[in-house]
This record gives C-alpha cells, sequence and structure tokens, in this order.
C-alpha cells in the first residue's frame, strides 16, 4: 500500500485511518460485502483467494478505523458496516471528482477551440491564445443569436 | 465511449489521488492549456460560478505560480506553489499550498500521447489532512450528501 507513496518521496504519516482503509482493494471489497447487509468471517473470506487470518486483519484494521463492529449473532460473530466514519472521506473524493470533472468538461471545449484556432490561422506556438479569443467572439455571437431567436 | 468517460479518480495509497483523463487534442495543446495564464483563466476554475482574476505561471524549475480564484457570494481563495521539474509537453512536478490550509501537495502531471488523444496524468500527495481538505475548497458550498449508493459508486470508481 506504501509503495506508491515511498516511490514519490519518503514515507509521509498517514493522514487518517479512514483514508487508509479505503486505500487496500482487499479492504475496498469488504466494505463492499458488507453494504449488502452482515457477514461472518468465514462469509467474507469466501470471495477471496486468502486466508482467513490475512481477512481478520483486514477486519481489525477496519475496526480500529471504525468502519466495521462486531457483534455475535447465535453462534456467529457478525461484522457490521458503520458507514458514518466513511462519509467524510467519501464526501472529500466526491468534492475532488466534481472539481475536476467540471475542470475538464471547460478543457475539452476550450482544446476544441484551440485545434479549430489552429486550423483557420497559421500555427505556431501562440496559435492558442489567439484561438481562445476567437473562440470567446463565436460565443458572443452565439449569445446574439439566441437573443435574436427568442425576440422572434 | 465519451472522453468524459476516460475520467478515472483512484487512491494509490492514503495520501494520493491519481486522476487520469483523456483529451481530443495533442500534448502540445495541452500543455499550454496547462501553462499558460491567458488559457489557464479559461478552464482551471473549479465549480461553476469561480472565476481566476490572478493566474502568474514561471514556468521553470525554480519558479513559482499564483492562482486566484473569486466568486461573486462564496469571497476569494488562492494557491501558491514551486516548479520542481519541468520536462515541456512530457511532465511537471510541483508543490501547491492552499491558502488558509497548512501543509502542502506534492504534483505530478504526464501527458501522452495515444493516437490522436492525450492522457492526462494527475497523481497528487498530501502531505497533511489540512493540505487536502484545502484541495476542494472551492468546492465545498456544493454541500455533496452522502448515502450509502454513493458510498458503493466511490468504492466501485476506486477501484
Amino acid at each position: 500500500m506504501t509503495v506508491a507513496t515511498t516511490a514519490l518521496r519518503g514515507t509521509p504519516p498517514d493522514l487518517d485511518d479512514t483514508f487508509a482503509a479505503l486505500a487496500d482493494p482487499t479492504r475496498r471489497a469488504i466494505l463492499e460485502r458488507l453494504m449488502e447487509g452482515e457477514a461472518s468471517v468465514a462469509e467474507l473470506t469466501e470471495p477471496f483467494d486468502i486466508s482467513q487470518p490475512a481477512i481478520s486483519k483486514h477486519l481489525k484494521y477496519l475496526e480500529r478505523a471504525g468502519l466495521v463492529s462486531r457483534h455475535r449473532d447465535a453462534q456467529r460473530r457478525m461484522c457490521r458496516l458503520e458507514a458514518a466514519p466513511m462519509a467524510e472521506a467519501v464526501a472529500w473524493l466526491e468534492q475532488y471528482r466534481r472539481y475536476w470533472e467540471a475542470n475538464f468538461r471547460r478543457l475539452d471545449a476550450l482544446l476544441d477551440r484551440m485545434k479549430a484556432g489552429e486550423a483557420a490561422g497559421a500555427g505556431g506556438p501562440s496559435t492558442g491564445v489567439a484561438a481562445a479569443g476567437d473562440a470567446s467572439d463565436v460565443a458572443d455571437r452565439d449569445g446574439h443569436g439566441r437573443l435574436d431567436g427568442s425576440d422572434e | 465511449m465519451t472522453l468524459a468517460d476516460t475520467f478515472t479518480v483512484t487512491q494509490p495509497s492514503d495520501t494520493e489521488v491519481l486522476i487520469s483523463r483523456e483529451f481530443d487534442a495533442p500534448a502540445r495543446l495541452v500543455w499550454d492549456a496547462y501553462t499558460k495564464p491567458e488559457l489557464v483563466k479559461q478552464w482551471l476554475l473549479g465549480p461553476d460560478g469561480w472565476d481566476m482574476p490572478v493566474c502568474n505561471i514561471d514556468l521553470r524549475e525554480g519558479g513559482t505560480y499564483e492562482y486566484r480564484w473569486s466568486h461573486p457570494t462564496e469571497g476569494s481563495f488562492g494557491s501558491t506553489g514551486e516548479f520542481l521539474e519541468v520536462e515541456p509537453v512530457t511532465k511537471i512536478v510541483s508543490t501547491e499550498r492552499m491558502e488558509g490550509f497548512d501543509g502542502q501537495s506534492h504534483v505530478v502531471i504526464t501527458l501522452r500521447e495515444q493516437g490522436e488523444h492525450t492522457v492526462f496524468d494527475m497523481l497528487q500527495r498530501f502531505d497533511s489532512k489540512e493540505a487536502r481538505d484545502g484541495a476542494v475548497a472551492t468546492g465545498m458550498a456544493d454541500g455533496v450528501a452522502t448515502s450509502y449508493d454513493r458510498l458503493e459508486g466511490v468504492l466501485a470508481t476506486l477501484k
């Protein structure tokens, strides 16, 4: 889990337990399974190609992070998802995704304008800037077009 | 499959987030869009309603940049950083500090041409929880609600 991190520069501290828990694919898979309902350790181990002790270790990790709780149901120890601590981490990821999604949609449009400007213009390093200028002219004309339309 | 479908967010570790997206343009245009202030101002805005009155970029190793965004009701917000590595049309490594949040992040951008498309990867590593919070500061007004469906969706996209 920390391989990619150490490759960058040293080993940074864990920012928090929730993100650390989510950063591992097996633990994410366990959490996904628990979203369908409670499960015993044996049931959780079944779909994975790893041993029950290894799953138990992941469960202890998730328990420490407050993401999973355990209780007895008849003869079995059942695991249950505690979703609340995950909410903050998930909200962050969702914000991050939305932030960049919005940026990239605008970047798509900008790149289209730059390509159009390059095709129309003489080329060269400043073409992109000229294209962007042209594009805002186009946007203005579109604006007038819509206004004219609504007058009719 | 549209270009928007090529967008992925993954979490290589608990301190890193990797986003990847394809663009229908050669790498040199994506590079320009990412490094020329008059172009950056047109798209690096975050949620709707924000604009970017300040964008200074001194693109060289050891050079710095300064971004400032403003919103009619949310106020203004800035970030600054230093370029640690600049390989034209291929790679930029920089730091990023968000105003009002302690700590910083390291950002590695790579561009890779694939046919007529360019794959844009951005790996961001946060040194502190505050720096991580700062990375979505302008998006906070969105008020993302959390539901089981959303949890499931996010877990699925992290794969």
